[in-house]
């Protein structure tokens, strides 16, 4: 195993695992623990990581099953399985409106708060495509599913997301 | 506005890059004349765009990041920066600092051994020879493993939990590893033969931070114990007392 090789490829992607992280556990501190824990477990398997497969998304990867295990994560893990089992027929009666959706992405906080109301299994859907800009496979293999559930996971997500921006956008104009 | 059938998955797709060459070239003929779907690209659009800022709403500390590039750099020589001022200084200083300096760095050596220890067993997916919180479990499971004999205090009612142990060898002399839960922090405690080390006394008591680990390191009726951990130093020490008082 090349250390510099692991150093040279793993670090350029601390920043973006640190971001990453503190949207899953929002604390700062805890983030730290994953990241830490996703580079030492990262390092010491580097030795079957096969060149050529993609480092991010196993890097990303580590840093999620890391997360499930947490205590943080072990809260949420029934939340992965509720998103499973809800049914794809999500109500177009709660769509919001593309008007309600310009005037919500106008403002930077409301589009947070928004994320951190979802749960996680959708915040990380959400911010491994728009803003991590990972390809539906490598979404599949950091979430360990078909590209088939990608899809529509990520549809569900954003439904959501949606809603939630609805939501808000509501409130702050009563 | 919602009378389109539009697949909505497929304006989802076509907006990831996602879609195939063709179905791509037909959904931007079906943009062109359907203003609902039009409108809705934009708006799906404008979201994407202003959900970019979460990418760097949170930037990792100088700290931090030195801390986790410090375990992920290779390891380089220390010995060259402190060999210098011993070289301009007078004989004598000279010839205590190549001894100061040998043994430093066998005692950065047997430092560096230690931390892989505690940092590949908190990485390992099977951290324990020996899982029990349970002293009486424990120590008699290093039994006829190890050549020497060791005690442990009781956790029971302290802020520290025993998880475990594993046999591991240290400079190739067998070793006990113990690993102690400190709240979220994990432990580690050697056990090892003081001639095997050789005489170099690798701190010089009290706390040391190292790579940002906290050590403890002393000898007693030829054991050398080190406690390693990223526990706050009062932790470590707290530890190293406890296992003082039952091996005295």
């Amino acid at each position: 195993m090349d250390r510099a090789f692991f150093e040279q490829l793993a670090m350029p992607l601390f920043d973006q695992l640190y971001n990453h992280a503190c949207w899953l556990t929002g604390d700062r501190a805890d983030a730290e623990d994953l990241v830490q824990e996703t580079y030492a477990k990262a390092l010491k398997g580097f030795g079957s990581f096969a060149e050529g497969t993609n480092l991010r998304a196993w890097l990303f990867r580590i840093l999620r099953n890391a997360f499930l295990n947490s205590r943080s994560g072990l809260k949420q893990k029934t939340e992965y399985l509720e998103d499973e089992e809800r049914g794809a027929d999500e109500g177009v009666a709660h769509e919001v409106t593309p008007e309600a959706l310009f005037l919500a992405s106008e403002s930077q906080d409301a589009i947070f708060s928004a994320l951190e109301r979802l749960p996680v299994a959708h915040r990380e859907i959400i911010l491994l495509c728009d803003v991590d800009e990972m390809s539906y496979r490598e979404i599949s293999q950091v979430l360990d599913v078909p590209a088939g559930t990608v899809m529509s996971r990520l549809a569900r997500a954003r439904t959501n997301l949606r809603k939630e921006l609805g939501a808000g956008t509501k409130e702050a104009v009563r | 506005m919602t009378s389109c059938s539009q697949d909505r998955n497929a304006l989802a797709a076509y907006l990831d890059g996602e879609l195939p060459a063709d179905q791509e070239r037909s959904l931007q003929e079906h943009l062109r004349t359907c203003p609902a779907c039009a409108a809705r690209v934009a708006s799906l659009v404008s979201l994407r765009r202003a959900m970019k800022p979460a990418a760097t709403r949170f930037v990792p500390s100088a700290e931090f990041r030195r801390k986790v590039q410090g375990r992920v750099a290779p390891k380089r020589s220390v010995g060259s920066r402190w060999m210098w001022p011993a070289a301009v200084a007078a004989l004598a200083v000279m010839v205590l600092a190549v001894v100061w300096t040998r043994q430093s760095s066998l005692s950065d050596h047997a430092f560096r051994e230690v931390a892989d220890l505690h940092v590949s067993d908190l990485a390992s997916a099977n951290p324990y020879d020996v899982v029990s919180s349970d002293r009486h479990t424990v120590k008699p499971w290093f039994q006829g493993r190890i050549p020497f004999a060791f005690n442990l205090p009781e956790f029971a009612g302290s802020e520290f939990t025993l998880l475990g142990g594993r046999l591991v060898y240290l400079r190739q002399q067998p070793a006990a590893q113990l690993i102690v839960g400190a709240g979220k922090h994990k432990i580690s405690v050697l056990i090892t033969q003081e001639s095997s080390l050789g005489s170099g006394l690798p701190f010089f008591g009290g706390v040391a931070v190292r790579d940002s680990f906290n050590v403890e390191t002393w000898e007693k009726n030829g054991l050398r114990f080190y406690v390693i951990g990223d526990a706050e130093q009062g932790a470590i020490q707290r530890l190293a007392q406890a296992l003082q008082g039952v091996n005295g």
